[in-house]
């Protein structure tokens, strides 16, 4: 297809390496493995008796005039054989299939137990709805290296030299044919492959940015139309699309050349076999049923051997699934757990204190370059800055989602580094810049921090976030569905929802993200009292653009160049 | 004849649509057809060789039968390579067909015609499918042209044979072909409706986990998530299991079916060499004759599954390109007016008659040389407002009017070259970022491209970049931040020099100071005489605004009255 078959070579060999994984690291796969060379050692033997007796019978009547009756018992044999094929080959695809349902299954809970216990908040926004439809749909892709290349490996393997071995005892001469074309089958394979990967890359860059054209384009129409230029696309497509099939096309002209050359080879083998048997046959120096066996398992013993090439190329593609999840597994432990950890001081009755911490980022620099806090306990801290300047860095380093390149963050004296950062994050409640909704009601999405809370508390924390008219307006108030598939629920009105979970939360610290961003003048004023409200008797760092939502706070700071220094601010007007 | 038939359902129009290819759709099926029949002579004509050389004639009078197994040996290969070669670029020419023909019907509904907001998974999705297609004639149609030009010469010369082998051998491909495809696309059909289910639950449990993990482990808990998704995992499996075991049971059958047939055709051939009705000599070419033809059936199974998918794109497909368009062109269109203002006159307008409308007398204008803010919480319509104004789309009650002309009788390119939109999130294309500002204006040099590049404050970033204009941008290019994007929309807007530059929101992306300093670029578009209308959630500098117009609750717009400082 042509989706398939024009494919990068750098691609296969990473893809090569990821299968290497996949079968090293899961238990399930090997065992399916095992599996499967079974079935396919039991489907050639059947594949070699079926021949062998269909042999006996039309040598039988046709050489020595035998009847149906003389036969019936080898025909009940054959039927049986029949049977039994088609059983090996139930269990032959389906295991493959079975096989690629566990790993897939178990890649996914264990991208879900790194990214929980491991690594929490280590992938992006964008990035997760690619991730997550790789991880569920992937499995057909994994299909078609479980189910269809690796029992091809088997076979490719087993396959031609047990028919080698069953068929020298009946023609030495034919045997020798096949014991000498067989193997020039792989061997082509490779020397092709060698041949036109230089070839066949140099035309990969130019297809894949041909192939992205379509999308690019009806990604873009509005801003096409808008500029009146949506017409002149159009033609666009048809001579891109004639220019990407020239391309292609010229590539495919030499990737299917190889798989003729394979199976002129295949044909060419059983070709000879067949004139050489008859030749043999015809001076008397061969029976027919000799004859008959070679020339019924010739075509099977090629057969496997030309498909590996094909199942291959299918596999590598699919191998795109389980790279994105290893690619997740592999990132280092952002923070490390103490072998030992120390007790958790509470950030409610011990001040905490930030030294010298910095943050470096490839391609951005040092984020944060030597950055001194001291946060007494019910203080609130408001801290503003330029976007990107590092404020949702220094929040992560506090929850230890992350850990700094230098420096250290301690509490009442206790490293936070020594401290098991789970035990640590209970004592703290944060509210990020975009909230994950939950699929489910209202109330159990309120509840994030405190599952047993009753509709008493729910129902002041809602009060207090201000969304008590939201809830009022919904059709079936707290139990309204949201999240995916339910009600969908603007920007701000998340972060209200999220600022109402924080009010369940009876952890001593606070941390807000610019939980104004996104909101109109109105819903930031109410917003900013719920803030008064949830920041009143806790620690608290408030990050915001806006200066209504760290009104309440004790004193400001501003995050520049990796540091912070007091707030000044400018004078009215200026700025929102 | 054909063609009325075809365009009585999606699939059927999607077919016709690449009526152009139809030819080479013939000349593929031929080959893949003579591929499977020299296969099949190949494995036949050996047969009847060596069952011949077994009675010990003459060598030479072999030589027939000789030729004969290498002329098929060697053309199956060559047949097979000039079949793939002629189906690709089929499948190549038919999609060119397909994305062009369904961009042209997509061009008038965007965004008119989609929900609000235009979803970009409904793009998306539209691209998927559409590409979806080129499996069409590849996997879906072709497959049982050749089963039934393959499967009826099978019989055919098996019927010269024995007729009575030739019925059991027909019965069996029938089985394979059209009873075990039939039965497995049943199947599927039931489980893949389930599936889908369980899958969608899956999907939102792992959504969950990937992009709200940092939240849930500050929550604490990790523990309830992992045993959500876990359930939804373990019913997943349970379903893909079934199906393996479906597709199992298909390959079973088929397997079962055509070593069944050589046995089948062979015991009813049997008493027939004893009656003398055949020759013997061709017993062993009947029964090769009969294993190998289900090589004609075997791919059916999953044409059937492909034709299936590309049913449902198609009828995706369709359900965005049927939509009726939002705008209608005048048959006459009259000139846009070269002066007076932009102005709303008692504009009101829904999404859907049934649904409450998004503005309601609304009222304003523009006038030229002027700046214009438009304020309002978001989700109001402003961005209505923006699309109204190109005629993206048409308001149910009032007018909107340039120099005192309705919008709705100029021809809609033209306007759109007097009033510019530069949409919420500007798309970059893939090219360079000269091509993508020269949007704006395709006859624009470079000298010029690079001066308002220059305008818009990418002056510094311009001269840092090796390639300068040539930088590629957009999918697959060189990183652009979201205000450099913005930057470029901007400066692809004021290129062209219309007389109204509308910008949605282009300064959302940006920090304080910057949004502060583009929102002043754009404010100065005022000074060559283009009115300017700035659409935003929040000002920067209301101050640099001849007036600050606001959409309320009430859905209308109304002056703001002297500048609010927060």
């Amino acid at each position: 297809m042509a989706r398939t078959e024009t494919r990068a070579p750098d691609s296969s060999r990473r893809a090569r390496e990821t299968q290497r994984r996949l079968v090293r690291s899961s238990g399930s796969a090997r065992a399916h493995i095992a599996l499967t060379v079974a079935l396919g050692l039991g489907a050639t033997a059947l594949i070699i008796a079926q021949a062998t007796l269909l042999a006996m019978v039309i040598a039988g009547v046709f050489m020595d005039g035998q009847s149906l009756g003389d036969v019936s018992g080898l025909l009940i044999w054959l039927a049986l054989i029949a049977v039994a094929r088609g059983l090996v080959s139930l269990g032959f695809e389906s295991s493959g299939r079975f096989g690629a349902a566990r790993v897939m299954s178990e890649l996914r809970r264990r991208l879900a137990e790194r990214l929980l216990l491991v690594n929490p908040g280590t992938t992006r926004h964008d990035h997760s709805g690619e991730l997550v439809a790789q991880a569920v749909d992937g499995v057909e892709a994994l299909e078609a290296y479980f189910a269809r290349y690796l029992p091809q490996v088997v076979l490719a393997a087993t396959v031609p030299i047990a028919i080698l071995a069953w068929v020298f005892p009946y023609d030495w001469k034919a045997g020798l044919i096949l014991a000498i074309t067989a193997p020039l089958i792989p061997l082509f394979m490779v020397l092709i492959g060698l041949l036109t990967e230089g070839r066949t890359r140099r035309r990969w860059s130019l297809l894949s940015r041909l192939s992205s054209h379509f999308l690019d384009l009806v990604a873009g129409l509005q801003t096409l139309r808008a500029y009146g230029r949506a017409e002149s696309q159009a033609d666009s497509i048809a001579a891109v699309g004639e220019r990407y099939r020239r391309e292609t096309m010229g590539a495919l002209r030499i990737g299917f050349l190889s798989a003729l050359v394979l199976e002129l080879l295949a044909m060419i083998g059983v070709a000879m076999v067949a004139t050489a048997v008859g030749i043999q046959l015809a001076s008397g120096s061969l029976q027919l049923e000799a004859g008959l066996v070679v020339l019924l398992l010739a075509p099977e013993l090629y057969m496997p051997l030309r498909q590996l090439g094909n199942q291959f190329h299918a596999s590598a593609d699919g191998m795109a699934a389980a790279e994105s999840i290893f690619e997740v597994l592999d990132q280092p432990a952002r923070v490390e757990v103490p072998a030992r950890p120390v007790a958790v001081p509470s950030p409610g009755e011990a001040g905490l204190e930030i030294e010298g911490l910095e943050m470096l980022f490839p391609g951005r620099g040092k984020v944060l370059d030597g950055l001194n806090l001291s946060l007494s306990p019910g203080e609130t801290v408001g801290l503003v800055g330029p976007s990107g300047g590092g404020k949702s860095t220094l929040v992560s380093l506090i929850l230890r989602l992350a850990s700094p390149g230098a420096g250290k963050i301690s509490c009442g004296g206790v490293d936070l580094g020594s401290v098991d950062p789970r035990e640590w994050r209970r004592q703290i409640v944060w509210v990020p810049q975009r909230p994950t909704l939950f699929a489910g009601s209202l109330a159990w999405n309120l509840s994030l921090f405190d599952p047993d809370a009753g509709d008493d508390a729910l129902a002041l924390a809602i009060g207090k976030a201000g969304l008590t008219g939201l809830v009022d307006g919904l059709p079936e108030g707290m139990d309204t569905l949201i999240g995916d598939g339910g009600r969908r629920l603007s920007v701000g009105q998340s972060q209200r929802v999220a600022l109402a979970r924080a009010f369940l939360s009876r952890a001593p610290m606070v941390l807000l993200d610019e939980p104004t961003a996104h909101l109109d003048s109105d819903s930031e004023e109410t917003v900013s009292r719920a803030i008064g409200l949830l920041t009143a008797d806790r620690t608290a760092l408030v990050v915001s653009h806006r200066r209504r939502a760290i009104a309440g706070a004790d004193r400001v700071l501003e995050l520049r160049e990796g540091r912070l220094t007091p707030f000044e601010p400018q004078p009215a007007g200026a700025a929102t | 004849m054909i063609a009325s038939r075809l365009s009585r359902s999606p699939l059927g129009r999607a077919v016709l649509v690449t009526r152009g290819r139809w030819r080479r759709f013939a000349w593929s099926a031929l080959l893949g057809a003579a591929t499977v029949l020299a296969a099949v002579g190949l494995l036949t004509t050996s047969g009847y060789l060596i069952s011949r050389a077994a009675e010990k004639p003459e060598i030479l009078s072999l030589t027939v039968a000789i030729v004969g197994v290498r002329f098929f040996g060697i053309s199956r290969s060559l047949l097979r390579y000039a079949e793939r070669l002629v189906s690709h670029d089929l499948a190549f020419r038919s999609l060119t067909d397909l994305r062009f023909r369904f961009f042209e019907r997509l061009v008038p509904l965007v965004p008119g015609a989609l929900d609000q907001p235009a979803s970009a998974d409904l793009l998306s999705r539209f691209v998927g499918d559409v590409d979806r297609l080129q499996d069409l004639y590849l996997r879906a149609l072709t497959p049982p042209f050749i089963a039934l030009a393959t499967g009826l010469v099978c019989v055919a010369v098996a019927a010269v044979m024995l007729p009575a082998a030739a019925a059991v051998l027909a019965v069996m491909l029938l089985l394979g072909g059209v009873g075990v495809p039939g039965l497995t696309r049943w199947a599927a059909r039931v489980s893949g409706r389930r599936q889908a289910a369980a899958r969608a639950e899956l999907s939102g449990a792992m959504l969950e986990v990937t992009a709200g993990s940092a939240e849930i482990a500050v929550a604490g808990r990790e523990a309830d998530w992992l045993k959500r998704m876990t359930e939804a995992d373990t019913d997943v499996v349970a379903l893909q299991k079934r199906d393996a075991l479906n597709g199992g049971l298909a390959a079973g059958l088929t397997t079962m079916l055509s070593a069944g047939a050589a046995v089948a055709v062979t015991a009813v051939a049997i008493p027939a060499v004893d009656d003398g009705l055949l020759a013997g000599v061709l017993l062993a070419a009947l029964a090769l004759l009969a294993m190998a033809s289900f090589e004609a059936v075997l791919p059916l199974g999953p044409a059937a599954a492909s034709l299936d998918a590309c049913a449902d794109a198609a009828e995706r497909i369709e359900e965005i390109t049927e939509r009726p368009p939002p705008v209608l062109e005048p048959a006459i269109p009259v000139p846009v007016p070269t002066d007076g203002p932009l102005s709303f006159e008692a504009v009101r307008f829904a999404y859907r008659p049934e649904l409450p409308a998004v503005l309601d007398a609304v009222d304003f204008s523009v006038g030229s040389g002027e700046a214009v803010a438009l304020v309002g919480p978001s989700g109001a319509g402003k961005s209505t407002i923006a699309e109204l104004m190109v005629r993206f789309r048409d308001p149910d009650d009032g007018r909107i009017m340039v120099g005192g002309v309705d919008l709705r009788s100029m021809d809609p390119g033209r306007l759109r070259e007097s009033v510019r939109l530069a949409p919420q999130d500007s798309y970059l294309f893939t090219g360079t970022l000269g091509e993508n500002v020269a949007l704006g204006d395709p006859t624009a040099c470079p000298e010029e491209i690079v001066e308002v590049l220059g305008r818009v404050g990418l002056g510094p970033w311009l001269d840092g970049l090796d390639d300068g204009l040539e930088t590629l941008v957009g999918e697959g290019g060189s990183m652009v931040s979201g205000g450099q994007r913005q930057r470029i929309a901007a400066a692809r807007c004021l290129l062209g020099r219309p007389r109204f530059m509308i910008f949605d929101e282009p300064t959302a992306h940006l920090d304080p100071e910057g949004a502060l300093s583009l929102e002043r670029i754009l404010v100065g578009g005022r000074e060559r005489g283009a009115g300017v209308l700035i659409i935003t959630h929040a000002i920067a500098d209301p101050a640099g605004f001849d007036r600050v117009l606001e959409l309320d609750a009430s859905h209308s717009v109304r002056e703001r009255g002297p500048v609010q400082v927060d």
